[in-house]
């Protein structure tokens, strides 16, 4: 066990700051500390550009193994990069759906074919990907799954029809990976396939949702007979519900250390307001600045124990308490960052519903203890998983 | 950057669990508790004389193992899990990180061997706050005399070296501030061993009246100490945090077992959702400590280690701060938790929930409670209060 950085790492560090500095400007300075959690509506077809910006640089995939195409970067690499990325201000990543999770997914169960065909898109900046697993009758009751899949007569292609539901940044996704049910009259976690999905297709509509921070970050997407070629089944059929489990998985990898840099730049915003509207001399919200601080820490160091632990997609136990971790975090700094502002938390920046920055985190962090497993779920998963504890009795 | 356990540090681990285990049960503890003056003498010798664990920290040099905090850490963690009684936590976490800051060879020569033999109890005399030291340190011919009183001393009756800190009259602050080694058996010491709410941790007040101590004495530059007893009480923080994290998941262990095996309207209370919540939300607080603690305890390591990485030193405040804070705020939260989750049993002497709830809130004062370790961090994220 050791921390610290090597003088190799940090001339990494330099390289890594240089670029960004070199690269986030003209088009992309605008972009700068934008489309964060909250913000992910903002500038879409710019941060694509910058998706793409990021690709030339080598700067995608670079925890993925040399194989994948990824730059195989270590530990302590990955760390600096997205440390500089935040300070940079680097734009919350369009393409982190596919990087984060499809990836690792396809490099963990894919065939060479689906790994050479698909992984290129992701590496390029050029392919955005968004997950479809919740359904209207489907939220923390996952396995209770109804969309459908069935080959065709030919056997070439899925036919696929349904509804998904929370499905962020569908409308800007050129696929969308779908838990579908291609057993009939199957029930539960049995039944399941892992299928991808092109967007591009008439049989395919999505409608926003128009959340109570009044934007539209996540969807409802409509599948009436969409398509599918055959080789767009990740491994056999039915092991849909093995393949979707290891990917929540791949969520508290890497990906992490991206989302805890939004975060620190969020926490900086409510220091700088506290150190200058006088709020930094209250003792209570000194006492929740430094907690909210330390808890940010503990979260980072959640994350070098799960990169230091197995990469396959098994949760360890500092894995399976990531999720609620972060979430009690988010949404504390999001009433904290309230506190802190007093009376100006109240007035909008512009009409009719125009949120500031923290603002919009005070709402929307509402959502970070509800989707990919409300806090009620993580905690039946914690306690039956890695407790051992019985397992809750299902109605029928 | 590397953060798992090497093997060794796993082996550290399981050896200690075994031993401890047997040596340090439900039966040795209480048997400890009724000990009102001291320690078991015969578990302090196996542990300083056969397992070697007082010699973790001290350099080969000075006939120690030259091992770091990291592998300390694992090994407290264990003692904590298993309320071990013993002068080890003063000893390693308080004396021999003061002395290893030491800017006195001779004096390191002098009493890290005898901190690696095992034979010898140390611990440090010193307030948490510059502030709070009323002490006195006074010139009297070749050397000084040492006046006042240190109201609260860990292990100060049982130690067989006290590493005193006393103030130049008339100084403030963090100035003029002095520490020194001093045998016990040096007159002008009275040690009184207070009744303490944890029974399983000695606390003792020691009044000074004129105990002599020369130049050789001093472990610091006079009037120069305050930054090594600083340094000292956060890397102690952070061995507490260690044993308070071993604490936690015991409670949480005890906690699962009992509710896994009492059953109630046909069914293992473990089985309720409202009981399964309860035990994941501990874990979840256990686990975060864990990464907090293992973080600092590498910091530590860096702080004491003769290569150790200046910037990481630079993180000592933070990082003690961070566990010691999320430490002790599980430890408590899970020894609470444990007792209403035990039910009726929970409130009797005869389970163990109440041990560990007792020192729990002991080690939640004990260097520092959560408020005053944010308050740390607060200053230095936002400058002073007022």
């Amino acid at each position: 066990m050791k921390i610290g950085f090597s003088k190799s790492d940090e001339a990494f560090r330099q390289e890594v700051a240089g670029w960004l500095a070199a690269h986030l400007q003209g088009e992309f300075a605008q972009l700068r500390f934008r489309g964060g959690p909250g913000d992910e509506h903002s500038f879409p077809a710019e941060r694509k550009a910058w998706e793409r910006e990021l690709a030339s640089g080598g700067w995608v995939g670079v925890g993925w193994r040399a194989e994948d195409g990824g730059r195989g970067l270590s530990i302590s690499q990955q760390v600096i990069f997205h440390e500089e990325y935040a300070r940079a201000g680097g734009p919350g990543r369009m393409g982190h759906i596919g990087e984060g999770l499809v990836g690792p997914t396809l490099a963990a169960f894919g065939t060479p074919e689906q790994r050479q065909r698909l992984l290129p898109g992701i590496l390029q900046g050029q392919a955005f990907w968004c997950q479809g697993y919740s359904e209207p009758g489907a939220g923390s009751d996952l396995a209770n799954v109804q969309t459908r899949a069935r080959l065709d007569a030919s056997g070439e292609r899925w036919l696929i029809s349904g509804q998904k539901i929370w499905t962020s940044l569908a409308h800007e996704a050129d696929w969308c990976f779908v838990l579908a049910r291609t057993e009939p009259g199957s029930v539960g976690h049995q039944g399941l396939s892992f299928l991808l999905v092109p967007m591009d297709q008439a049989n395919i509509r999505v409608q926003p949702i128009q959340q109570l921070t009044g934007t539209s970050e996540f969807n409802e997407v409509f599948f009436d007979q969409a398509e599918t070629a055959a080789n767009n089944l990740v491994g056999q059929p039915g092991e849909g519900w093995k393949i979707a489990m290891a990917l929540l998985g791949f969520e508290r990898g890497v990906s992490t250390l991206g989302q805890q840099m939004q975060f620190h730049n969020e926490l900086e915003e409510v220091l700088r307001i506290a150190r200058a509207n006088g709020a930094a001399r209250d003792p209570l919200l000194r006492q929740r600045l430094a907690r909210a601080w330390s808890g940010l820490k503990v979260l980072r160091y959640n994350s070098l124990r799960m990169l230091s632990g197995p990469q396959d997609g098994s949760l360890a136990r500092e894995a399976m308490i990531y999720k609620l971790a972060w979430s009690n975090w988010h949404v504390e700094l999001g009433k904290l960052a309230m506190d802190v502002l007093g009376d100006a938390a109240e007035v909008l920046d512009s009409a009719p519903y125009g949120l500031s920055r923290l603002q919009s985190l005070f709402l929307f962090t509402r959502a970070d203890t509800i989707y990919g497993g409300s806090n009620e779920i993580q905690r039946n998963v914690i306690a039956e998983r890695a407790l051992g504890m019985p397992r809750e009795v299902k109605g029928r | 950057m590397e953060f798992a356990f090497t093997e060794e540090q796993l082996l550290i681990r399981d050896s200690a669990e075994r031993f401890l285990a047997q040596a340090s049960d439900s039966h040795a503890v209480r048997a400890g508790m009724s000990r009102a003056a001291d320690y078991d003498p015969e578990l302090w010798r196996q542990i300083g004389q056969e397992l070697y664990w007082p010699a973790l920290l001290v350099p080969e040099a000075y006939g120690g193992m030259g091992l770091g905090f990291v592998e300390l850490a694992v090994l407290l963690e264990q003692c904590g899990r298993f309320l071990l009684g013993s002068p080890l936590f003063t000893t390693t976490c308080l004396a021999t990180p003061a002395l290893l800051l030491a800017d006195n060879p001779a004096l390191q020569a002098r009493w890290l061997p005898a901190i690696a033999s095992g034979q010898l109890h140390a611990t440090l005399a010193c307030p948490l706050e510059a502030a709070q030291l009323q002490a006195e340190v006074r010139p009297d011919g070749d050397g000084y005399r040492l006046d006042g009183c240190h109201t609260q001393v860990v292990d100060g009756a049982q130690a067989d070296l006290l590493l005193i800190a006393a103030r130049r009259p008339g100084s403030a602050g963090e100035h003029g501030i002095s520490v020194f080694a001093v045998p016990t058996d040096t007159p002008g010491m009275v040690r009184t061993t207070l009744h303490t709410l944890d029974q399983t941790r000695r606390l003792a007040r020691i009044e000074l009246q004129q105990v002599p101590v020369s130049e050789a004495q001093r472990v610091s530059a006079i009037d120069q100490a305050w930054p090594l007893l600083q340094a000292t009480q956060r890397i102690a923080a952070i061995g507490l945090a260690a044993e308070q994290l071993g604490g936690a998941q015991q409670a949480l262990d005890l906690t699962l077992a009992y509710t896994a095996e009492r059953h109630q309207f046909g069914r293992s209370v473990a089985s309720f959702q409202a009981i399964k919540h309860r035990c994941a939300d501990m874990m979840l607080h256990i686990e975060c400590t864990r990464s907090a603690v293992w973080y600092a305890a590498c910091v530590a390591r860096e702080y004491l280690a003769e290569d150790g990485d200046p910037m990481v030193r630079g993180e000592l405040l933070a990082a003690a701060a961070t566990a010691k804070a999320h430490a002790s705020e599980t430890f408590f939260h899970c020894a609470a938790e444990s007792i209403q989750l035990h039910g009726g049993v929970g409130f009797t002497w005869e389970y163990d929930p109440h041990l560990y709830f007792k020192r729990a809130r002991a080690s939640e004062q004990l260097l520092g409670n959560p408020a005053w370790h944010r308050e740390c961090l607060a200053t230095e994220l936002l400058g002073a209060c007022a």
